[in-house]
């Protein structure tokens, strides 16, 4: 039976990250961020759960510090084991440095206006920061205002900026490969940019079939670089093969609203996360070892779907490309026994989960594979 | 209109004068804003009018605790799981959910309070501490009450176990002497310490028997004379009848065994039994109900509530509860005495003994600042089916109302407004009216908030609400010269109107500087493009400027004439289109056939004949030259294909 531990925290949570882990680690990950939203004062903490270094066992997340933060966390990333980066509604990233030593947060750096409109004097309000990725030492966001910037850290002006990237709202972005991206934006369509080329224009564009429905969260398979993930404003899931076509490869009817965050796990791909405004939080297995997992199929009190027929000798191919409902074998499971509010974003790594919701409550379980 | 109940009471505003300048006053929802007019008293006509300030009032301090907002989280998820369980249950099995649903808010209550504590103590700014103090005690009361009500009215303990749970209460409830008692307890000797019978007579008088035994063992011990009269008071103790749970005796058998015993302490008092010692005998008379004695013990009992439970568990412990009222009435009469008026708590736990509901809620509202308790409160009594459907006089019941207050606090507070959508919801009658007016008030800074809001709106077929909120995001938008983001929220409300005007910037665009921005948007409108005509024209006219491009000229020409007969192209557009037909009528090769070049030959004519009275366009020297290469090109082509059309018949 899993163990999920809850804490409620007085602030919607926008944003939970944990922090990454140093490349030799064995133990699971045991600190994580947490942003917030729609507070006067909202803040970005850090928590600690599972064993300090003295042994004894927290039972639910502990505040470790926390940091005033200007506008909603809109997205947020880990630069490194100190280094956080934040992206604020304001239109202002800023990279936060956590002294391990005194356990305090401290600003590092900021661009002040890296997204805002470009005529002030007609401008209606400003542009939020709505993605940021990071691949240390170079940091990309966007924005509100389809502009694209590409920061190094320590370094005070943006290395590249594309203006009017976009016509509409870049709603994520991540890394493809060292030097591409891939973004999403608010007319259906995936595009990825190649930062070597010097002209301000995409060099692939994907879009979905039929209604051009807004996409709000994009991830890439950790091994197999040409195989992508989005989630739609109609909570749908799409997959896609960006070394075919233009259109996605196979279309999940997932969430019954805005898919918010979608996740490949970093060391079982197999294994993909997706959360949404309806409050469930899905957890897709296409890892065909059943088998080994009597658990899943006699867990009583969660809803599981079970789109199978028959098992197949799965070769090396990816499970996501090979997605056809009636002959491959995916289960589909609800982690919120009782969902009230949105769950707003989710972090997997290893074996834990760390999610957020609109409840003021942030939510972790640390055996996720048991 | 109906007299207050109590003097309303004064808040000063800081920094607001009328004795400088005259105020002036409107109300919000939650709040009152008063602000400073331009019309100055006093001074004369010195005093410059400067700027006017806004000063808002804010009636409701509470939900902006931190602390408390783990409250408001916890007990929403607690209402929402109230309201969707199943109705099916009937009889005791309801009524044990019920108490369930009862026992998790109080729970919620209690860890709020730990919170509060803890904070309490945490902080040094006196200011706060002395805050967060006030809100323990609240918070403290606010659990006692409910718990009664939880034993009156949810539960609806009959006699018997009525006096079983009220013990519970008290004993929950009364936590001043619990230091006390610890004290005695962790001495090494506690039978020579000075609070030694204090301790013995607050078990007694709550009825905590065994432990008081226990206590008189070790006196016992140390003070062999009074052996004897130890083993009858033990044996007294011992023997009392008490109400069980588990129905093994019905009361009229309790009743009995219990006026037995209860002579048998009137004997040994009669009899001077335990007249040597002073406390022994005090004991006894309050094991006797004799209420002198348990007055004396007043700074023990502390409150008039617990005397009377000592008084009923010792005088009639069957006790009905209809019957309660008599009994906690002449308690506090007897408690608190001739000098001490009774507080509000007093009255609330009087209401309720009373079995006065409305009362209790009345009263609650009027003591307490927020409306969570007794909008909670009200809520799971009616699950009870305790209320009465009498209606207000503006129309909705008690339910609702309080309800439909609590959810328009919460939209006042900047993060809360998410939970109070869900208080409406199950509002029958108003609940949806005060969530369209509220929803659309909600600030929308980023455009994920939107989304939410949207999304809260769709689900329960707002759809003036969406098309408002639609509306205003992609005017922003479009204001910011982000037309993807603009075209993409009209699709969202599917707002023709909107997408028309989007349609006619980009063509005012492309007409001014002679290319198309956001080509990456045109090009892919996929079936949006159906939203609206211009849209669709829109889609259309980029297609021809790409058939174009490709060279696939007799597509492009084809398109060109169908955007004009079938009159997608709006009036003012024909000109452009008929401009861009002139490279095609110019080629080497013919492109149009005889049957375009006439009906393209109408539509210039329909052109320059439908403006008679405009004649301005034709005046200007470009217009008229335009319109002269047009027809010397048409009849050109017109000449060509004539020719080639016959020539190809021939051989």
């Amino acid at each position: 039976m899993e163990e999920v531990s809850a804490r409620f925290v007085a602030q919607k949570i926008s944003k939970a990250r944990w922090r990454p882990l140093p490349a030799a680690a064995l133990q699971p990950p045991d600190i994580f961020a947490t942003g917030s939203w729609d507070n006067e004062d909202n803040r970005l903490a850090l928590w600690a759960v599972g064993e300090l270094g003295s042994g004894e066992y927290l039972g639910e997340p502990q505040l470790l510090c926390d940091i005033g933060h200007d506008g909603d966390v809109m997205d947020m990333q880990f630069l490194d084991q100190e280094r956080i980066v934040v992206a604020s509604s304001t239109g202002s990233v800023t990279v936060f440095r956590h002294h391990q030593n005194n356990q305090t947060l401290s600003v590092n750096q900021r661009w002040e206006k890296a997204h805002c409109h470009v005529d002030q004097d007609t401008s209606c309000g400003g542009a939020a920061c709505t993605g940021v990725i990071c691949n240390n030492p170079e940091i990309v966001t966007v924005g509100e205002d389809g502009r694209i910037n590409l920061f190094r850290a320590d370094q005070k002006d943006a290395v590249r900026t594309i203006d009017n990237a976009d016509s509409s709202t870049l709603h994520a972005v991540t890394f493809l490969r060292t030097t591409e991206i891939l973004t999403v934006n608010s007319i259906g369509q995936l595009k990825i940019w190649d930062f070597r080329q010097q002209r301000n224009e995409p060099s692939q564009i994907f879009s979905l079939t039929g209604e051009r429905v807004p996409l709000h969260c994009v991830d890439r398979h950790p091994n197999q670089q040409h195989i992508v993930a989005t989630g739609g404003q109609d909570g749908m899931l799409s997959i896609w093969d960006i070394r075919q076509g233009t259109m996605p490869v196979s279309l999940l009817n997932a969430h019954e609203a805005e898919m918010w965050e979608v996740h490949f796990h970093p060391s079982n791909p197999d294994h993909l996360f997706t959360c949404s405004e309806d409050g469930s939080l899905w957890h897709w297995d296409t890892s065909t070892d059943i088998s080994e997992k009597p658990s899943f199929l006699h867990q009583g009190g969660r809803s599981t779907a079970y789109l199978s027929h028959n098992t197949i000798n799965q070769s090396v191919v990816c499970a996501w490309l090979n997605n056809d409902p009636t002959k491959d074998r995916m289960e589909i499971t609800n982690l919120i026994p009782n969902q009230t509010l949105s769950v707003n974003s989710l972090d997997v790594l290893g074996p834990c989960l760390v999610y957020g919701t609109d409840a003021e409550a942030i939510y972790v379980n640390r055996q996720l594979f048991s | 209109m109906e007299e207050v109940d109590v003097e309303p009471p004064l808040v000063v505003v800081p920094g607001a004068d009328p004795a400088c300048r005259q105020l002036c006053f409107e109300w919000g929802p939650a709040e009152v804003l008063v602000c400073e007019t331009r019309f100055d008293r006093g001074g004369g006509g010195d005093a410059a009018p400067g700027s006017s300030r806004v000063f808002v009032v804010r009636r409701d301090q509470d939900i902006y605790i931190q602390t408390l907002r783990k409250l408001f989280n916890e007990s929403h998820g607690i209402f929402v799981g109230l309201q969707r369980c199943e109705e099916e249950l009937a009889g005791k099995s309801r009524r044990a959910q019920l108490v369930q649903v009862s026992k998790n808010y109080r729970s919620v209550i209690r860890a709020c309070m730990e919170d509060m504590h803890r904070a309490a103590a945490a902080t040094r700014d006196p200011a706060l501490h002395s805050q967060y103090s006030t809100q323990v005690s609240i918070l403290s009361a606010m659990e006692l009450i409910w718990n009664l009500c939880e034993i009156l009215f949810v539960e609806a303990a009959a006699a018997g176990p009525l006096l079983l749970r009220l013990l519970d209460w008290i004993r929950l409830h009364v936590c001043d002497v619990d230091s006390m008692v610890r004290e005695v307890l962790s001495s090494e000797n506690p039978s020579k310490h000075k609070l030694f019978w204090n301790v013995v007579d607050v078990f007694v008088l709550q009825g905590r028997m065994d432990e008081a035994r226990h206590l008189l063992s070790k006196e016992a011990t140390a003070n062999p004379t009074s052996m004897s009269m130890y083993k009858i008071l033990d044996d007294l103790m011992m023997k009392m009848p008490v109400p069980n749970l588990g129905n093994t005796q019905t009361l009229t058998e309790l009743e009995l065994k219990w006026q037995h015993w209860h002579e048998e302490c009137q004997r040994y008092i009669r009899d001077g039994t335990f007249a040597s010692n002073p406390h022994m005998e005090s004991i006894c008379k309050i094991l006797g109900g004799d209420e002198n004695a348990m007055l004396e013990k007043k700074e023990l009992l502390t409150t008039w509530y617990h005397f009377l439970v000592t008084r009923l568990l010792y005088s009639h412990p069957t006790v009905k509860p209809m019957e309660l009222h008599f009994y906690a009435q002449s308690s506090m009469d007897l408690f608190l005495g001739e000098e001490n008026s009774p507080e509000p708590l007093d009255t609330i736990l009087m209401a309720a003994f009373e079995f006065e509901l409305h009362q209790v809620i009345k009263e609650c509202s009027i003591a307490l600042s927020n409306w969570w308790f007794v909008a909670h409160l009200t809520d799971l009594l009616d699950h009870c089916k305790l209320l009465q459907s009498h209606n207000l006089y503006f129309g909705s019941n008690m339910r609702e109302f309080l309800l439909l207050e609590y959810a328009s606090g919460l939209f006042s507070h900047h993060s809360l407004w998410q939970l109070g959508v869900d208080y409406f919801d199950h509002c029958r009658e108003y609940g949806r009216v005060y969530l369209e007016l509220h929803i659309e008030r909600i600030p929308l800074n980023t455009e994920q908030k939107a989304l939410k809001v949207l999304r809260i709106c769709e689900q329960r077929h707002m759809h003036e609400q969406v098309r408002s909120i639609c509306k205003i995001m992609a005017m922003k938008a479009l204001r910011n010269n982000r037309l993807g983001s603009a075209l993409s929220w009209s699709i969202r409300a599917k707002d023709a109107a909107f997408a028309t005007l989007i349609s006619d910037r980009f063509l005012k665009d492309y007409c001014e500087r002679g290319c198309f921005s956001d080509l990456d948007l045109i090009d892919n409108l996929g079936p949006s493009m159906l939203l609206s005509d211009r849209l669709t024209f829109l889609g259309k006219y980029r297609e021809f400027h790409r058939l174009y491009g490709e060279k696939r000229f007799s597509e492009a020409a084809k398109l060109l004439l169908m955007l004009m007969t079938a009159h997608i192209a709006p009036c003012s557009f024909w000109m452009t289109l008929l401009t861009d037909a002139l490279p095609l009528l110019e080629q080497k090769e013919v492109i149009f056939s005889a049957e375009q070049t006439y009906e393209l030959m109408q539509c210039l004519e329909d052109l320059t004949a439908g403006k008679p009275d405009k004649q301005k366009l034709l005046v200007d020297d470009v217009e008229t030259m335009k319109v002269e290469m047009l027809r010397l090109a048409l009849a050109r082509n017109l000449a060509r294909v004539i020719v080639k059309e016959g020539t190809l018949e021939g051989s």
